[in-house]
């Protein structure tokens, strides 16, 4: 079953990319939606059914060269489990949406066939992120890795006619190479150490790779750090962390889809998904983790910042991502591995959302971006209005405080900044502080998105806002799938991602430790979180959520199998490896963030009523001031508006000198020093010696003769000189 | 003893009667009329002595107290020198007889030309050295000005004689000077005395000997003969100039320095890469300023011949063998040169310009490709035969510990690129159409052709020619 999931969209792509021109281009992509759709649904009986044992499916013996072994195996665990749904119904649901979004295009002439190609590119970064998500060892993982890479640049310069295009995809490609070289000294790096590239042997040898000292450009660093860390920047380049983000927000030049499937909810999240699946490493190499809190909190602050003055409605949403890939990385560097994967869950689901409703929005606008030029739009629109708004009460974190109903995101976001203040390091302190800021501007930005589109009077060219209308049934019905995932996802599945540690334990499959006495109220407390997310899950059952019901179904059941939680703490346990995450004997940051006091909470949900207040006030109320406060703080804004200076900072401290570089190794080095050498040589001696020969042919025997006396006056000359005895 | 003798050299003694005859009866009998029955009868019994010595059978056989030796060595030279004669003759048919200049004479003193040869290379003293060496140059002086009413035909045949004579007594004064302190003019003796006592007399002799024989070679500074002789005499006889005797007397030479001198090879191996890296160089920079193609075939045989040095040079059997290689390549790289510049014409008059060839692809493609893969195959790009031959020499050369030597001739030959591609440019995109005629003789277009596909073919095995090659060096260097 595995087997079929990874693969039906590898067919998919070769039927669609290579077999349209024998079945047509309708076909073609009917096609590939369907075999996505099937893997889709395999996937989530995988889900479902899995009953979190780590299984391996050996497909082929790939490399054995030396002690060098890689299998080409699927690593079927908890992770990959949560992966597999994540790609593949986001994927399948994105095909489904192309099918109306990419029906026309300006971009491409009259009668050019560029469906098939896009649909194979589409089915083609699936099959490639499964690989991705399903791999069994280091190299495997690089391979779906690079393929992702490719088909990112392949759809970002999908509109080749557009520079602007190109020049994003080679942007994106260039700053991952940046993020890759990292990934693969750490590939490297381990396979010295351990010997190993498979993930087994790796996490078997992590508590000893914390004891060794390894050289690295002159200087010792503690092996497990210096692989985590190499390992971290590879995670920063594909997930678009602070200082390596910059590509993400220009990598909205390719169709919005792309930006859905790719940009938002699969591929950008392999990074976390990386740190997550490493994480019985990085447990043992703090001082990355503690890296990874400031990057990620830097990350959601900065990005947050950024998307409050942009006005393209794509990139407002690009910068949100890159934001709330931040959160993730919090959660995941403070050690609740869950919560990340948690938040990577519910964003899929929240962020395609926004993505493909922004797709709509400029579906319907014929290919308008900028907001500007947007307003009153829920009318025209009214399907997709809604289903924005869905999107961003759930990314704006709306629910009951202290309970858990809500959006998904209320709920997940909440738990990433609850965790980030029982970090207990001051660097989880800040993030604890950057994400609550943070939250406060998703708030807003997201607000002012939802305002300056669809309320208010229509600004901009009256002509398009005449023929402004609701996209098609095919691009609808996903923005409706995914509505409901952004509305349940979270409250369903709060338990085994942050619920109650046995619920994780048993979700994750880590083993226990062995049960040991702690502070009870802390795990009542925890206990009764968790009965109130045993009741809506019950509740969503009723409600005849299709997709899962199952899921539900196990949680009530796990709830069942474990009567005696109350009063005893349950500690997490086993070799690393041994589980899907990996959570350290003494890392109690699950726990603490469960007993975190009310104001914890609550903040985040403040920040978002004041985040939203304001932007009530800014859009619909006093829509003059935020003119006015972008003429008073004019510095401010400049900087914000310039993305805090850093692709100018880049362009002057990296390209400018790389390119200046290359200018001098071409014209200094190739063109005058090689160049000009074999001119000068083909163009001034050799000349100047064919001219001499040419005189010395005088045609007078003489002269030939006098060349033959003085050639054997030097033969003999030498011969005595130098021959003889 | 000697109907021993005359049987091991009998097919020199063939071709010797052979030529006496036909001049009787072409001088008695129909005069010229008898040129196309002589020349035909001329190449078909080179055909056949060739494949005669070469199904022989192996081994060693000396005539006449060693003056005469026939070995592998020698039987491979004979048999490149009867075949490449033959087909050379086969060419100028045509040629020749539309110029009128298809005498009876003219096959009968390349016969005699190719006695000498097939005694030069199978000399084992100094005077049969000089016999064949003189009966060789004495046949193509006069052939060198077969074109009696041409001013240029015959200032080449008197430059050739009368350089020739020069370099003749340079040869000879060094084979008396040899015979004076070595005390004997046989190969084997002198290599006797050599291998006891070296002593300077000798080697000025070597050196005299080697100056006569690097004219025959036409190579640098003994050279300058051969552009005006090249550019002088009739096409056909310049083919057969740039083949025969060249590989005849490239073997005279490798035969003196080894079966005579075998013992002193560090003091003639300097000569020899001087020599090679002068015609080199000569060849490759000289031949730049050439737009006459017989005066640029002149210069790209000087510098063959420094290749064809520098397997000689190495001083090592494994160098002969890349030396035998080269110069069988050579020939045949050559002969399918010539057969297409002996089918430039214009408006049926033969031209030697090379802007002539302008694209000549256009208007006559398969010609066009065949001289392209030829010159690629003279310039030495892989994986054309001639890149092969280069590759053996120059493998000889740094096996020998003359890696300088080797450089320099990757360095002479990528200067000597130029002037070869220069060709095919004009061939493929030349800037103005000029009317060279298509066509030419069938003769001349099967020999090119079959030389273009030789030089892609023969990598397959080079059709055998590297194990003759192998044995033939092996009974020269011991």
């Amino acid at each position: 079953m595995e087997s079929i999931i990874l693969f039906s969209p590898l067919i998919g792509a070769l039927l669609c990319g290579f077999g349209w021109r024998i079945m047509g281009e309708y076909a073609a992509q009917w096609t590939a939606t369907f075999l996505l759709f099937i893997a889709c649904a395999l996937s989530w009986i995988v889900f479902l059914t899995f009953d979190g044992g780590t299984q391996h499916v050996q497909i082929l013996r790939w490399i054995e060269s030396g002690t060098l072994a890689a299998d080409w195996a699927i690593r079927l665990d908890r992770l990959t489990a949560i992966m597999l749904i994540v790609v593949t119904t986001v994927s399948a649901l994105v095909h489904l949406y192309s099918l109306g979004y990419m029906a026309h295009d300006d971009n491409f002439r009259e009668g050019e066939s560029y469906r098939p190609r896009f649909f194979a590119y589409l089915s083609f970064f699936t099959f490639a992120m499964l690989m991705l998500v399903t791999s069994d060892n280091l190299v495997q993982m690089f391979f779906g890795w690079e393929g992702v890479g490719v088909a990112s640049y392949l759809l970002i310069g999908f509109y080749f006619r557009k520079p602007s295009a190109n020049a994003a995809a080679i942007k994106a490609f260039v700053v991952n190479r940046v993020g890759d070289f990292g990934f693969a000294l750490g590939i490297f790096a381990i396979y010295f150490m351990v010997d190993s590239v498979n993930f087994d042997d790796i996490f078997a040898a992590a508590p000893a790779l914390a004891e060794r000292n390894v050289l690295f450009l002159w200087e010792h660093f503690n092996a497990a750090e210096l692989v985590s860390l190499l390992l971290f920047i590879g995670a920063m380049g594909k997930s678009a962390q602070f200082l390596l983000h910059t590509w993400l927000p220009d990598a909205m030049e390719g169709p919005t889809p792309v930006s859905a499937l790719i940009h938002a909810a699969t591929m950008v999240t392999a990074g976390v998904f990386l740190v997550c699946r490493m994480s019985p490493l990085i447990e043992f190499a703090p001082y990355t983790k503690t890296f990874i809190v400031y990057i990620g909190a830097i990350t959601a602050f900065f990005a947050a910042t950024v998307g409050l003055v942009q006005t393209d409605i794509k990139r407002v949403i690009a910068y949100s991502t890159c934001s709330q890939l931040g959160y993730m990385f919090v959660a995941a560097g403070v050690g609740v591995y869950s919560v990340a994967m948690f938040h990577l869950f519910t964003h899929a689901f929240f962020k395609a959302m926004l993505f493909l409703g922004a797709g709509s929005v400029i579906h319907g606008m014929h290919h308008e971006q900028d907001m500007r030029n947007y307003g009153g739009l829920r009318h025209k629109m009214p399907y997709t209005f809604w289903a924005m708004m869905i999107g961003t009460l759930a990314i704006t974190g709306v629910g009951i405080p202290l309970t858990h109903i809500g959006f998904a995101g209320y709920l997940s976001k909440d738990a990433v900044i609850e965790s980030a203040w029982a970090g207990g390091t001051s660097a989880a302190s800040f993030a604890f502080v950057a994400l609550v800021v943070a939250a406060l501007m998703t708030s807003f930005y997201s607000w002012r998105l939802i305002f300056l589109t669809f309320f208010g009077e229509p600004r901009g060219d009256k002509h398009t806002h005449e023929h402004a209308h609701e996209s098609p049934t095919v691009m609808l019905v996903p923005l409706g799938v995914l509505a409901v995932g952004a509305v349940f996802a979270g409250m369903v599945w709060y338990g085994p991602y942050f619920g109650e540690s046995e619920k994780i334990a048993r979700f994750f499959h880590i083993p226990a430790a062995g049960a040991e006495a702690h502070g009870e109220g802390e795990a009542a407390e925890a206990d009764g979180d968790h009965a109130d997310g045993e009741g809506v899950a019950a509740a969503v059952e009723e409600a005849g959520e299709g997709d899962a019901e199952g899921a539900a179904e196990a949680v009530t059941e796990t709830s069942h199998d474990d009567p005696d939680a109350e009063g005893r703490h349950f500690a997490f346990g086993g070799a690393p490896g041994e589980g899907a995450i990996y959570i350290g004997a003494d890392n109690h940051v699950l726990d603490d963030a469960h007993a975190a006091p009310v104001w914890v909470k609550v903040s985040p949900f403040l920040a978002m009523l004041i985040g939203l207040g304001l932007a009530y006030l800014f859009y619909i109320l006093r829509p003059d001031l935020p003119g006015k406060l972008a003429a008073n703080q004019a510095p401010l804004y400049r900087f914000l508006l310039n993305k805090w200076y850093i692709d100018e900072i880049y362009d002057f401290l990296f390209v400018r000198p790389a390119k200046a570089l290359g200018r001098f190794l071409w014209k200094q080095g190739d063109g005058t020093t090689i160049d000009g050498f074999l001119n000068g040589v083909a163009l001034g001696v050799v000349p100047f010696f064919t001219r001499l020969a040419g005189r010395a042919q005088s045609g007078y025997i003489f002269t030939y003769a006098f060349a033959m006396v003085l050639g054997i006056l030097v033969l003999v000359t030498w011969m005595t000189l130098s021959g003889g005895n | 003893m000697l109907p021993g003798d005359l049987s091991i050299i009998m097919p020199e003694i063939i071709l010797a009667v052979f030529a006496m005859v036909g001049l009787l009866v072409g001088a008695y009998g129909g005069k010229d009329k008898t040129g196309p029955a002589m020349l035909w009868a001329t190449a078909v019994l080179f055909i056949v002595l060739a494949a005669w010595i070469g199904f022989q059978g192996a081994g060693t056989a000396h005539a006449f107290l060693g003056m005469f030796v026939d070995d592998a060595f020698a039987r491979f030279g004979k048999v490149t020198v009867l075949l490449s004669a033959a087909v050379v003759l086969l060419m100028s048919e045509s040629y020749m007889a539309r110029r009128n200049l298809l005498r009876f004479e003219y096959p009968l003193l390349v016969a005699l030309a190719v006695v000498g040869m097939m005694v030069m290379v199978s000399a084992g003293n100094l005077m049969s050295l000089y016999m064949g060496l003189e009966l060789q140059s004495l046949a193509l002086y006069v052939i060198a000005s077969l074109r009696r009413d041409s001013v240029k035909s015959t200032e080449a045949g008197l430059k050739y004689f009368v350089l020739g004579a020069l370099s003749s007594g340079l040869l000879l004064y060094g084979a008396s000077l040899v015979y004076g302190f070595a005390g004997t003019t046989q190969f084997l003796g002198i290599l006797a005395v050599v291998g006891i006592d070296t002593s300077l007399g000798l080697l000025f002799g070597l050196s005299f000997v080697i100056a006569g024989l690097a004219f025959k070679i036409s190579a640098a500074p003994f050279h300058m003969w051969t552009p005006d002789v090249y550019e002088g005499s009739p096409t056909p006889v310049t083919a057969f100039f740039a083949t025969a005797p060249k590989v005849a007397a490239m073997l005279l030479f490798a035969r003196v320095v080894h079966d005579a001198f075998g013992g002193v090879t560090d003091d003639w191996q300097q000569i020899l890469a001087v020599l090679s890296v002068a015609s080199m160089f000569l060849g490759a920079v000289a031949a730049i300023g050439q737009r006459n193609i017989k005066r640029l075939m002149a210069y790209s045989s000087i510098a063959h011949m420094g290749y064809a040095l520098m397997g000689l040079a190495a001083g090592t059997a494994a160098g002969v063998e890349a030396m035998l290689i080269y110069m069988a390549i050579y020939v045949v790289m050559n002969i399918g040169t010539f057969a297409f510049i002996l089918s430039m014409e214009k408006d049926g008059s033969p031209v030697t310009d090379i802007e002539t060839l302008s694209m000549l692809s256009r208007r006559d493609p398969m010609r066009a490709l065949a001289m392209l893969v030829l010159l690629f195959s003279l310039a030495g790009v892989p994986p054309l035969l001639g890149f092969f031959a280069k590759y053996a020499v120059l493998l000889a050369a740094v096996e020998a510990g003359l890696t300088w030597l080797a450089i320099l001739g990757v360095i002479a030959s990528v200067i000597g690129a130029f002037y070869y591609l220069r060709i095919v440019y004009l061939m493929y995109f030349g800037a103005d159409e000029n009317e060279l005629d298509t066509g030419g003789s069938t003769m001349l277009r099967v020999i090119a052709m079959a030389s273009a596909a030789i030089m892609v073919l023969g990598l397959w095995n080079l059709f055998g020619v590297e194990g003759v090659a192998k044995a033939a060096a092996a009974t020269l260097v011991n």
